[in-house]
Formats: C-alpha cells, sequence, structure tokens
C-alpha cells in the first residue's frame, strides 16, 4: 500500500520534474528581471528595513536591550519570507489562468515554484543574517544547526497557506487588499521590534496563536539565548505548518476542477 | 473498445453572482440573502463514442459548446453528469498562443511551453532546431517573445504543439494559423499525423477541411447534441444549409430534406456559375474582331465536341 504510493509520488515527481524546473527558472527571470542588479535589491531592501527600524528604536525610543540588532533581525527575517512567499502564492494561479485553461497541468506547481523563489531569495537574506550576528558579537555553535527545522516548518505552511490564499484569490479578487491589510496587522502582532516579557502570562500565551511570532521565537530562542526550545514547543510549529498545509490541499482537491470557471 | 466515449455528458459553466464580486460583496449578499448562483449548460447530454483511427468532426455556430466539450474530453474541465473515458495519450491542440511569457525569449518560451506539454527535456533538445525551423523563428530565437508578431506567436505555438506523438489528438481551430504559405505547411503536417492511423477530433469552421479530413459528425447547437453520425457528407450539407435557413432540425426526415435542399442551391450555384462562364466567353467572343478569335472557338469545338459541329447551325463555311 505504502509502496504503492510511493511509487506513484516517485512518478509525478519524475514526470513534472522538467516543468517544474523550467517554471522555477520563469519565476526567476521574471523576478529579477536578468539584471545583477535585481538580485541585489532583494538583499538589500530587507537590510534597508532593518537600517530604518533599528534608527527608529534605538534612537528616538531608546531602546537598550543586548543584540537589539539580532532581535530585530530575526523578526524581519523570518516576517519577510512569510510575506513574500503567501503573497506570491496567492496570485499563482491567477496569473497563471492562460496556461490552466488550455493545458491540464497539476496547479500546485505553479505555487510550489513561487515558494521556491521565495526560499531562494530567503535563503540569501540569511547569509546577510550570519554576518550581522557575526558583527554583533553572536556566539555560534552546533546547535546552530536547528535554525533547519524553523526554515523546513515555515516552507511547509508557506505553501500551505499559499494553497489557501491562491484558491481564495481565484473566487474573491479583493482578497489580494484585505490580505495586504492583514500582513501588516500581523507584523504588528509579531513582536518584531518589541518585546513581550512587558505583557501579562496569558498576552504572552495569546502570541503563540501566531505562527509566524511561534517561529520569530524560535530563531531567537536559538541565535541570540542559544537555548533549544521545549518538545513541545517543536510540536507545536509542527502543527502548525501541517495544519496550514492539510487545509490547503483540502481545499485545493476539491476545487481542482472548479478553478477555471472562475478565470 | 472505444477510443474516446462520452455517455450522456454535461458540462456546466457558473455566471451571475460569485463571479469576481469579492469577498466583502459575497458575505453582504449571503447575509442579505440575496446570494444566486447561476448555472449555465455549455454541454447537455452529449453522448458519442469512436473508435481507433477516427476522426470525429465538430460544428456547430459560435456558441454551441464545442470548445467547452474539448475541455472535458481533455480533462480540464470536469463534466457536471455523464461520463468521459478515454484510452491512450491525448495532445490537445487548442488555440494556443496565448499564456506564453512576454519577458522570454524564444528559445525560453519553447521550452516552457514544451514541458508545459509534457516532453523531456532530452525530447526538446532534439527537436528544437525542428522546431524552429518550422516555425520560420530562426532569426528570432533570442528575441524577447513581446517582440515577436502575432502571426509569429501563433506559429510558434503550433509548431511546438504538432510535435507529438500522441494516440489521440484534439484540434480546435488551430489550422487557420498564419500566412497562406504557413497555413498550407500547417495542414499538410496535420495530414501527415492523421495519416498515421492517429485517433482525432477536429472543431472547424472551415466545412470543407471537415469534409476532406474526418469519417465522423457532432453536430452542436446551444450545448444541445444535434446529431452524431458517420455520414459526414450528408450532414455537413445539411449544417450549411441550417447556416442560411436557421432552422434547426428536428428529425432525420429534416436532416435530408436540408441535405437535399443544400445538394439543389449547390447544383443551382454551379448551373449559374456554368452559365455566367458561358456568358462571358460568348461575350469575348462577340467582341473578338478579328477572325481569329472565332476560329480559335471552332477548333476547340472541333477537337472536344466533334459531334456539335454536324448539326445544321453549325456549318460553317471555313
Amino acid at each position: 500500500m505504502i509502496s504503492k504510493v510511493l511509487e506513484k509520488w516517485i512518478f509525478t515527481i519524475k514526470k513534472y520534474s522538467f516543468l517544474f524546473s523550467e517554471l522555477v527558472k520563469r519565476d526567476f527571470k521574471q523576478k529579477y528581471k536578468r539584471t545583477a542588479l535585481g538580485m541585489l535589491w532583494s538583499i538589500l531592501s530587507p537590510l534597508l528595513t532593518l537600517l530604518i527600524m533599528k534608527i527608529v528604536f534605538t534612537e528616538f525610543f531608546g531602546r537598550t536591550q543586548p543584540h537589539y540588532t539580532t532581535y530585530l533581525f530575526s523578526g524581519n527575517l523570518v516576517m519577510a519570507f512569510y510575506r513574500e512567499a503567501t503573497r506570491n502564492g496567492m496570485s499563482s494561479l491567477l496569473n497563471n489562468s492562460k496556461i490552466i485553461q488550455k493545458i491540464n497541468v497539476p496547479k500546485y506547481l505553479f505555487l510550489l515554484s513561487k515558494n521556491v523563489s521565495a526560499l531562494v531569495n530567503f535563503m540569501l537574506t540569511l547569509v546577510v543574517y550570519y554576518l550581522f550576528c557575526m558583527l554583533d558579537k553572536i556566539t555560534f555553535g552546533p546547535h546552530m544547526v536547528l535554525l533547519l527545522y524553523p526554515i523546513i516548518c515555515l516552507v511547509v505552511m508557506n505553501v500551505g497557506i499559499g494553497m489557501i490564499l491562491s484558491a481564495l484569490f481565484v473566487f474573491f479578487r479583493d482578497i489580494q487588499y484585505l490580505y495586504d491589510v492583514f500582513l501588516t496587522l500581523l507584523t504588528y502582532l509579531s513582536a518584531i521590534f518589541y518585546r513581550v516579557d512587558s505583557f501579562s502570562v496569558r498576552t504572552q500565551q495569546l502570541f503563540m496563536l501566531n505562527p509566524v511570532y511561534v517561529m520569530i521565537k524560535y530563531f531567537r530562542s536559538i541565535v541570540i539565548d542559544g537555548v533549544i526550545p521545549s518538545p513541545q514547543y517543536h510540536l507545536l510549529m509542527a502543527f502548525y505548518a501541517l495544519f496550514y498545509l492539510a487545509i490547503g490541499s483540502a481545499i485545493y482537491k476539491k476545487y481542482n476542477k472548479e478553478f477555471v470557471y472562475y478565470m | 473498445m472505444p477510443t474516446i466515449e462520452c455517455k450522456n455528458v454535461s458540462v456546466r459553466y457558473i455566471t451571475g453572482d460569485l463571479k469576481s464580486i469579492g469577498l466583502k460583496e459575497f458575505v453582504v449578499k449571503k447575509i442579505t440573502g440575496n446570494y444566486h448562483v447561476k448555472e449555465f449548460w455549455a454541454n447537455k447530454n452529449i453522448s458519442f463514442s469512436i473508435e481507433k483511427g477516427d476522426m470525429l468532426g465538430i460544428i456547430g455556430s459560435n456558441g454551441a459548446g464545442k470548445s467547452t466539450l474539448l475541455k472535458a474530453i481533455t480533462g480540464i474541465m470536469k463534466p457536471g453528469d455523464g461520463q468521459i473515458t478515454t484510452h491512450g495519450s491525448i495532445a490537445a491542440l487548442l488555440e494556443l498562443a496565448s499564456g506564453f511569457d512576454n519577458d522570454m525569449t524564444v528559445r525560453e518560451n519553447t521550452y516552457l511551453r514544451g514541458a508545459l506539454l509534457g516532453y523531456t527535456k532530452e525530447f526538446l533538445d532534439a527537436k528544437y532546431k525542428e522546431i524552429i525551423a518550422f516555425a520560420e523563428l530562426e532569426d528570432f530565437q533570442d528575441y524577447m517573445f513581446k517582440q515577436l508578431s502575432s502571426g509569429m506567436k501563433s506559429r510558434l505555438a503550433f509548431a511546438i504543439a504538432c510535435l507529438v506523438d500522441p494516440d489521440i489528438i484534439i484540434l480546435d481551430e488551430v489550422l487557420s494559423v498564419g500566412d497562406g504559405a504557413f497555413r498550407k505547411k500547417s495542414g499538410d503536417k496535420m495530414r501527415e499525423i492523421l495519416d498515421a492511423g492517429i485517433t482525432g477530433i477536429l472543431v472547424s469552421h472551415n466545412e470543407s477541411q471537415i469534409r476532406e479530413l474526418c469519417n465522423k459528425i457532432l453536430w452542436l447547437d446551444h450545448g444541445k447534441q444535434i446529431a452524431f453520425s458517420d455520414d459526414v457528407e450528408k450532414y455537413v450539407n445539411a449544417y450549411e444549409e441550417f447556416l442560411l435557413t436557421k432552422k434547426l432540425p428536428e428529425s432525420e426526415d429534416d436532416i435530408n430534406e436540408l441535405s437535399k435542399a443544400y445538394e439543389k442551391r449547390m447544383r443551382e450555384k454551379q448551373e449559374e456559375k456554368s452559365r455566367t462562364e458561358a456568358e462571358k466567353l460568348q461575350a469575348i467572343l462577340e467582341k473578338g474582331e478579328s477572325e481569329s478569335a472565332v476560329l480559335a472557338a471552332f477548333n476547340v469545338l472541333k477537337k472536344n465536341r466533334p459531334e456539335l459541329l454536324t448539326k445544321d447551325e453549325f456549318t460553317f463555311n471555313s
């Protein structure tokens, strides 16, 4: 039974690997418009955001907590990845409507390829993140490898949420604006530039309902404090990732042939 | 075992509300109970089956549901009712000039489209030159796609799509792409593919194409199946007559009548044509100032219809 499913999976992957690589190539070309500066810009833009936040919050609001730059950057890094992957994922179906209406290909491929290009962008920023950590005198250790865990969880969650959003976007075009508003709200609720310990314990627990915050907290815990979160914490992250993936897959499965009516 | 079998297939579109009203309005309408989904059946109760080697022509005026039926057969749409079974790989040459990426080069678009159609990288590497040569785009390979003319785009789309080796081929109005020379080339290519004993479906507004290529015929009108038959000649005749009279046939007799009317009309047209031709010739002869024109006519008669010359009226003193 399991071997049969696996066999089918391998067959599907083999069948569509070439198409997938071509789609990823296309997304890269669209994104960076074939300029070296295009790639540079995608690193520069989060750095500039970081710079502004750093100046605003240390100079004007007088925040003086240790490793504040790393604290800020961790939040920005994860949030930017989440934002880019889900926003681009949202339009992945509709942008390819011309193809979907004419050729019978698995629709999730368009979403996955958008996620790959967001992931690559994230990895580039991650390199800069490590450079900043060094400048901020963070101690590096083997525990840093554990950062792979939140990254994997994020990727899975981004795909899941991207599935939900892209499906919704086919049915409701105004989701785009609503989601932008939601993202702003989410950014403020993710404790990117403030600390949560000043809130009551109950409020702090409420923060854990925000999956992006949960991922950010893991980053900070590993990088700044050098502390590995509890196993329950790991489970919570896996739950969020799989929960959204399950919902997204269910929607795609149910509406797979309906999308074409609304395009 | 039929290669393609449709049993009571109905395909539904959803129109009216929901389509791009946005979430806010959707919620408002849902709350106030004003939310309605309108269904539109683009196909209703279509049944036919074709065997290996058959070529099915689908005819019908605009909005008859031809393209929708093809989408259901290729699996892009799911029939709301009924059942479609197909055996073998399907290649669909629908109107494909759209869906290319404007900011990519011709070469990149060729690979992407090939991948979308399910070709492997090795296959494309081997066939790339052939595709470009067929589309006559050798000098444009590294041009951005948006720099091409619309004719070039359609040519590329056709060239990529026709390099297939499927069991079933589906053609939707693709044989009328490009200029005259290219149209001839694509027509030849198609005939070459079809001659290999492939099963196919052809949608065309060019009735003579249907007569030439098809051995089965399906007539749709506003989503309803008017007829499915292997008497292509009769049904295309009836269809062409229908296009003039706009009266749908309701029975086999109506079809026969329409077909006969068409044949009669064609005969009259033919006679009319010969008559005008004769008149034209006569005019030329009458106007001919020298004897040579008359002499030439006489020689032709002598050669082709000598029996006429023995009649009294034709006794010439030449």
